[in-house]
């Protein structure tokens, strides 16, 4: 899975085959078709993964006792962590997921494929609001100005337009979106 | 078996409610009232409260304060004197039982008998073993008649922690609501006395989180409110009334009540899903 996520983020989804996933994967062909029978479906199971990936960081700062600013900062922290240390994950993300929305119209209708990490996001804002953090909102208006924030600064990054490291830009960017958000 | 009705500080909606029993004929036959407000009885008020009259079952209707007198005779001195003549005391309706909205009344320190709200009180401690909680705005007949029918019948009542029957009150007020289809989707295009749509979601439904039988035993064998298109209210709880019944509160998009027992995270999972189906025949309208 890892091997072909770094494909598809690298390459990007069309220009990679099933033929050159199994050659990084030292595997056959024909054996590479036995697990995943066609190349939307390990698009789709890749998605499934870094979902589940980031949603098990997110499960950890919120289950931690700790404000809504300190855990916006965390969220902004292992959102670039991942970004600097595994990018293929935030980049496929953003360049497979979001941009190829096609591949996944099918099966992965609505939120379904990266559930795990929107619900812990959900559960991030409604704990906000519940203790007087966060101004409540429509879900969708908050999640874009915090996500959308984070996507854009690792794309730029991505394009080297950045002067600086992701990280060096935590604590102005969680501060920004903590005032923004709450109350 | 005789009983007396005992009004506290009431709007007399139970009593109103227990009118409606579709066979109150038959109860009548094996129920006899040495008092009600409104049926009539073999006693005045005056002579149930001045002299100790034999009867079976004390239902009290109402909430109650030290403040609150009946002929000039606390309230408080009639239950503690009829607690000692009967073999069971039935709270009728959620002021006898929680306090209701007659906590927020002029009366000082309202409660219902043995709960203020959720929480439990000591005053009348020694006649919880012998009490049965029956709340609800107002009562629905037919569990306030089926319970005093085991009463007679010597059965045993298993009771919650608010000492309501576990037969009418172990369920939510969802069980048998005809818009499950609807909940499990997550469809609440709804517009209040319509069909269709869930109410849940936007407008105020408190029935996956309010236990009752409300929609097992139909009121006037008919009908229940999610059925007629109007929200539960969470009317059995020890919270009722809350405020703004009509809408659902939430927090950013996510309802702060969830159904009894769920976990917020599953919950979440779940519902992000079965948003995806987006069914075309559950959004339009059947008629």
């Amino acid at each position: 899975m890892q091997g072909a996520l770094e494909l598809f983020a690298s390459k990007g989804f069309y220009s990679t085959t099933i033929p050159d996933i199994a050659i990084s994967l030292k595997m056959s062909v024909g054996n590479m078709y036995n697990y995943f029978k066609s190349k939307d479906i390990l698009a789709e199971e890749i998605i499934k993964f870094i979902s589940a990936y980031l949603g098990k960081e997110l499960q950890r700062i919120n289950e931690k006792d700790i404000s809504t600013k300190e855990k916006t900062r965390a969220i902004v922290a292992i959102y670039f962590e991942v970004a600097m240390t595994k990018p293929e994950m935030i980049d496929y993300f953003l360049r497979i997921y979001l941009s190829n929305r096609e591949i996944f119209r099918d099966n992965c209708a609505g939120m379904i494929c990266v559930n795990e990490f929107v619900t812990e996001v959900m559960i991030y804002f409604e704990e906000g609001v519940k203790s007087g953090e966060l101004r409540d909102q429509d879900f969708f208006s908050a999640f874009g100005l915090f996500m959308g924030y984070l996507g854009g600064m690792v794309f730029l990054k991505g394009e080297h337009i950045l002067p600086r490291e992701l990280d060096e830009y935590v604590d102005d960017i969680s501060f920004n979106i903590y005032k923004a958000l709450s109350v | 078996m005789k009983i007396l009705w005992l009004s506290a500080i009431t709007c007399n909606g139970n009593a109103h409610s227990f009118l409606n029993y579709p066979y109150l004929e038959r109860f009548l036959d094996d129920f006899e009232f040495i008092y009600h407000p409104i049926i009539d009885s073999l006693y005045t008020i005056e002579e149930v409260i001045s002299t100790n009259i034999e009867c079976d079952i004390l239902i009290l209707e109402g909430a109650i304060s030290f403040e609150f007198n009946k002929i000039d005779i606390p309230i408080f001195n009639i239950i503690e004197r009829y607690s000692k003549i009967v073999r069971k005391i039935v709270t009728v309706g959620s002021c006898a039982t929680f306090g209701g909205i007659f906590r927020d009344g002029e009366y000082k320190d309202t409660t219902g008998l043995h709960f203020n709200k959720d929480i439990k009180l000591t005053r009348f401690a020694n006649l919880y073993k012998n009490s049965i909680s029956i709340s609800g705005c107002p009562v629905h007949p037919e569990i306030l008649v089926n319970t005093l029918y085991a009463i007679k019948s010597t059965m045993n009542i298993e009771l919650d922690e608010f000492l309501r029957p576990k037969e009418f009150f172990a369920y939510t007020v969802h069980n048998g609501c005809t818009r499950n289809e609807y909940f499990e989707y997550k469809v609440d295009n709804h517009i209040f006395g319509k069909k269709e749509g869930c109410m849940f979601y936007e407008h105020g439904c408190q029935a996956p989180y309010t236990n009752g039988s409300c929609n097992k035993i139909l009121w006037n064998e008919v009908n229940s409110k999610t059925r007629a298109g109007v929200p539960c209210m969470g009317c059995t709880q020890p919270d009722f009334p809350k405020q703004n019944l009509f809408e659902t509160k939430k927090n950013m998009g996510i309802p702060q009540h969830l159904p009894l027992g769920v976990n917020k995270r599953t919950y979440l999972t779940l519902a992000g899903i079965t948003k995806a189906f987006n069914i075309k025949r559950l959004e339009e309208d059947i008629f």
